[in-house]
């Protein structure tokens, strides 16, 4: 089958040998995808910076597909359903699985505690082929796949595997009371969504930092947010202390996590000598731009060593953070809701639709941002 | 979302407490900040006592976190260990996950590995192609002003350099005869 083969940093191949995924547990499905997106966080995977990425995996986290095969303990799907599969691998059953924490699964992934399974997100995220392919595995399909409403466009769908539930997530854990200034750093598809969602918790004031200009635009018209480039202040710290009188942000969002720009001393030890797992530039901004007694809510993706955070004024102001992966399956229900009554529109954020075949210009698109791209779809050759 | 009540562990956990003064007077279920995320139930007292799904079988490595008694009940089968790259990720196995050697060998296998890779590809015939592998058609298509900018400074600093280089060879060949 055609599916994307990583091959080392920077380099990856559309590569027409792969095997068919076969069923290799009663709660298997297989599944042939429909649709499947890039993630941003798929781009420190292609930039090496995930540990145990290894030469030969299929990436993609982000996808929807049709049933094609089900292991024998699946009674809740049949073949021919079209489902969207949420990037969480999750057994269900598991205390955290109870917990509805899906994210956070003891049972999906035997390298690391620290995360559960992820679909096509290196052996430290469980070793599983994902996505951007013609067919992928599905383990715990009992739990994970839902099948896609009537009547909801497929291109939602997708988005609602990761972006949107991600984005949602950012903006729920940041306790948004109304009249809340919430400060977004990161007008990436998930910050986009994060300072969307933000406005359905009542928000009074939305603001969105990046430093392209074309994502700040996009941002400000999608999510009908303030948008500002911190290339064009000197310190973006003062600036959202100035902008909430001198009092800082109710609640900030990290939606950047280990590749964000605009500190040379964390971009020189996160980036370029890996003395940190990424640079944490973001998460530093959220901390000191946060009222005392503010919350900051981490959806960015870091590594899983350590990062410079300034972790005595966490202290000092008495600030919570807050942080998980998307619990997507706890959110769907709502955010279909959202998106059938027409209050999210998921699909506005896709700006490529590009085939499988042409998997390497898809990454380097997104990674070098080329074509003012914000969020790039693959479409296999049997959906197209 | 049933709520997991005296649990034997809680049971216990009670009975060997309840002779501390004031034990439990100021427990508030409220107080949880992981709310909405987490709908606590008392799951995690039970620890690993929880019904587990079926075992996947193992027809091949799977290397597993120390930090955990085995392997999950499900598991990745993209790509087991092997060459130099597999022996690294062996060794940063023997450590947690909370160690630096850990995470900083798998790091290194991963560059090793690419390596692998290259030199895989061409045993079996294959010759990778870094052009297209590297997406650089749509750099030529979509930045192909900067592209050209960037491929003339290359070729002329290439140049210059091997240019240096050619005239102190010669300049050292005339001194030493």
């Amino acid at each position: 089958m055609l599916a994307m083969n990583y091959r080392g940093p920077f380099r990856v191949r559309a590569d027409r040998n792969r095997p068919e995924p076969e069923i290799l547990h009663p709660r298997d499905a297989i599944v042939r995808v429909t649709r499947s997106c890039i993630c941003g966080s798929d781009l420190h995977l292609y930039h090496g910076l995930v540990p145990d990425t290894r030469v030969g995996m299929t990436f993609g986290h982000e996808f929807t597909g049709i049933v094609e095969e089900i292991g024998s303990d699946i009674h809740n799907l049949k073949v021919g359903d079209h489902v969207m599969v949420p990037f969480n691998i999750a057994c269900g059953s598991c205390p955290f699985c109870q917990q509805e924490l899906y994210g956070n699964c003891h049972e999906s992934n035997p390298e690391a505690t620290a995360v559960g399974g992820i679909f096509g997100y290196s052996h430290t995220a469980g070793g599983y082929d994902g996505g951007q392919a013609e067919y992928v595995r599905v383990p715990y399909a009992d739990i994970g796949p839902t099948i896609i409403p009537p009547g909801m466009d497929i291109e939602d769908a997708v988005m609602l595997t990761d972006v949107t539930p991600t984005g949602y997530q950012a903006a729920e854990m940041g306790g948004i009371q109304k009249g809340d200034t919430v400060v977004v750093f990161g007008a990436g598809p998930i910050g986009i969504m994060a300072a969307r969602c933000s406005w359905l918790f009542g928000a009074g004031r939305v603001i969105i930092i990046d430093h392209l200009d074309y994502r700040l635009e996009f941002a400000k018209k999608y999510a009908q947010c303030e948008a500002y480039n911190f290339k064009s202040m000197n310190d973006p710290v003062l600036f959202i202390k100035k902008a909430t009188d001198y009092f800082g942000a109710d609640v900030c969002i990290d939606a950047v996590g280990c590749e964000a720009e605009g500190s040379s001393l964390q971009t020189i030890t996160g980036r370029k000598l890996l003395l940190q797992a990424g640079s944490a530039t973001a998460l530093f901004w959220a901390i000191n731009s946060v009222k005392k007694g503010g919350i900051v809510s981490i959806v960015g993706v870091y590594g899983p060593t350590w990062n410079l955070v300034p972790i005595g004024n966490v202290l000092n102001k008495g600030i919570t953070i807050r942080a998980n992966q998307a619990s997507v399956k706890r959110l769907l229900p709502k955010l279909i809701d959202h998106v059938m009554a027409g209050r999210l529109d998921p699909k506005g954020l896709i700006t490529h639709r590009i085939p499988l075949e042409e998997v390497p210009d898809a990454y380097h698109m997104f990674s070098t941002k080329l074509d003012n791209c914000i969020k790039p779809v693959l479409i296999p050759p049997l959906a197209a | 979302m049933k709520t997991i009540t005296n649990t034997t562990t809680d049971k216990k956990a009670i009975n060997k407490n309840q002779h501390i003064n004031g034990w439990g007077i100021d427990a508030n279920p409220k107080n949880n900040p992981t709310y909405p995320m987490k709908h606590y139930t008392g799951a995690d007292h039970q620890r690993l006592n929880y019904t587990r799904p079926k075992q996947q079988e193992q027809h091949m490595e799977i290397l597993h976190s120390n930090e955990r008694p085995g392997l999950t009940s499900v598991f990745g089968t993209s790509v087991p260990p092997q060459g130099l790259s597999g022996m690294l990720r062996r060794y940063a196995f023997k450590f947690s996950e909370g160690s630096s050697a850990h995470w900083l060998t798998l790091i290194l296998a991963d560059r090793v590995n690419a390596v692998e890779g290259i030199i895989d590809d061409v045993k079996h015939g294959y010759v990778p192609n870094f052009f297209v592998e590297r997406g650089w058609r749509a750099e030529w298509k979509y930045n192909r002003q900067k592209t050209v900018k960037k491929l003339i400074i290359g070729t002329a600093v290439t140049s210059a350099v091997i240019a240096i280089l050619i005239y102190r060879n010669k300049n050292k060949k005339l001194q030493a005869s």
